[in-house]
């Protein structure tokens, strides 16, 4: 769960649309379904807003916490090249977590809301992100699978209806490719390295894997609630369609190095194409993502403790006449 | 419970996991401007995106971290959001060329055809 692995399914089958204006809602779906973006200062369903600012709020709380793991090495990242070039992503993380935030902002939450949300622990963001990078190598499998994965997730939902996401998501997997190479490389030079090296690896993939088969969500329940996001192009693709799609991509990647995934029923179905694999804990995703995870209580009181040593800056140079206005697009 | 972290750093700040500090006040997050970037002299500014600054000064200094950390750049703007006086979607239609305005598309202006019959009548 990126973004969109949590759709919520409460209420009655047209919940989404209830009380909504029936001409209005032509139109909306029209224009989506011909292709066109939504604008912040268009009309639209309520449940399109709500279920937005719940996806983009969490992708952004995502990306912040997602620099938490990786950073844990920056002090001792193995030579100055690599330093430099982890700083400079996590620097790429907390960015992205700029601009998806400035997307939110624009249907109307503000981003103090935002932030408080997180803190509070009223939203969530991605699971992956409350487990330790025990190793150097925890933090080069992150920087490659854990990107691969948000790199499928985010190329989906680039395609997706709201304009101000979409765009935010343009600039983000340009910049995702570094990453992706980045961490491939590490894992590379670890894996062809000494025989300790290569231990070092398998063994972060071995902790990794739950959490990567964890990382597009479960099944989706299919409902007249999931069929009308996709139709609204706010859920793009199912979460089983992107876990298929990461394994065919990255599988045979991490065999060609001679490295083992923790799950001896891994494999390709040649007749209907798809992977078999054993279905990951979910109730420890549940658990984890309910609070109960290894990090989740540092990964809080961090972010807390960004926010509070940072407010004496913030009011320092904060103007008298200061007043919120929402971004543009 | 003081917290024990694998990053050093963490560990360091001593943090208590039941702190309840950090909750933002309004306007913590200061003005909005919007961002301008233009890639290449002789080229058009284009809007890239938005941030949140105390002032204009720290607008440009956040919008070159945040947009022009990467690639081409040789000039931003950052514009006040509340100064931005836009159309409305709604209003779309103001924009549409109407049929009986084809006199501004240079495609109408067909004068080969008068140009050959004139030759025509000339030679004949
Ligand atoms: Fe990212
Ligand atoms: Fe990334």
């Amino acid at each position: 769960m990126y973004g969109n692995a949590y759709v919520e399914n409460t209420g009655n089958q047209n919940s989404l649309t209830a009380g909504e204006d029936p001409v209005k809602l032509a139109e909306f779906e029209a224009r989506i379904a011909a292709g066109e973006k939504i604008e912040p200062q268009d009309w639209m369903p309520k449940e399109y807003r709500r279920q937005l600012i719940r996806m983009i709020e969490q992708h952004a709380h995502s990306e912040i916490i997602g620099a938490l793991p990786e950073g844990t090495w920056i002090t001792r990242a193995p030579g100055f090249r690599r330093k430099l070039a982890l700083m400079a992503k996590v620097q790429d993380e907390v960015g992205h977590a700029q601009l998806l935030y400035s997307a939110c902002e624009t249907l109307g939450k503000s981003r103090e809301d935002m932030i408080n949300d997180l803190i509070n622990g009223k939203s969530k963001y991605s699971n992956i992100f409350n487990y330790p990078a025990e190793t150097w190598a925890d933090s080069a499998v992150i920087a490659w699978l854990v990107d691969a994965g948000a790199i499928i997730n985010q190329l989906t939902n680039s395609k997706g209806s709201y304009g101000p996401y979409c765009r935010a998501l343009d600039r983000i997997c340009a910049e995702e490719s570094f990453h992706l190479k980045y961490g491939h490389d590490n894992v590379v030079f670890l894996a062809t390295g000494t025989p300790k090296q290569r231990q070092m690896v398998q063994e972060a993939m071995n902790r990794w894997w739950t959490p990567l088969m964890h990382f597009f969500g479960p099944s989706d329940k299919i409902s007249q609630h999931t069929e009308t996001l996709m139709k609204w192009k706010v859920k793009m693709a199912s979460n089983d369609d992107m876990r298929q799609q990461f394994l065919d991509m990255y599988v045979p990647k991490i065999w060609d190095l001679g490295l083992t995934v923790p799950d001896a029923n891994l494999k390709k179905n040649e007749e209907t194409g798809k992977w078999e694999y054993t279905e990951p804990d979910w109730e420890e995703f549940k658990r984890v993502i309910n609070g109960d995870g290894p990090c989740n209580k540092e990964r809080l009181a961090v972010r807390r403790m960004a926010e509070e040593k940072g407010r004496w800056v913030r009011n320092t140079i904060l103007k008298k006449d200061a007043h919120y206005v929402a971004p543009l697009a | 419970m003081i917290i024990k972290s694998l990053d050093p750093r963490i560990t360091r700040a001593g943090l208590d996991d039941e702190s309840k500090d950090g909750i933002q006040q309004p306007m913590d997050q200061w003005f909005t401007y919007e961002v301008f970037q233009q890639k290449k002299r002789g080229t058009h500014h284009v809007h890239v995106g938005s941030l949140h600054a105390p002032d204009s000064e720290l607008a440009i200094l956040f919008a070159k971290e945040q947009y022009a950390r990467r690639g081409q750049c040789v000039n931003l703007w950052v514009v006040k959001t509340a100064d931005v006086f836009a159309t409305e979607y709604e209003d779309e239609d103001i924009f549409a060329t109407t049929p009986e305005k084809k006199y501004r598309e240079p495609e109408v202006y067909k004068v080969m055809d008068r140009i050959q019959a004139y030759k025509a009548k000339q030679n004949s």
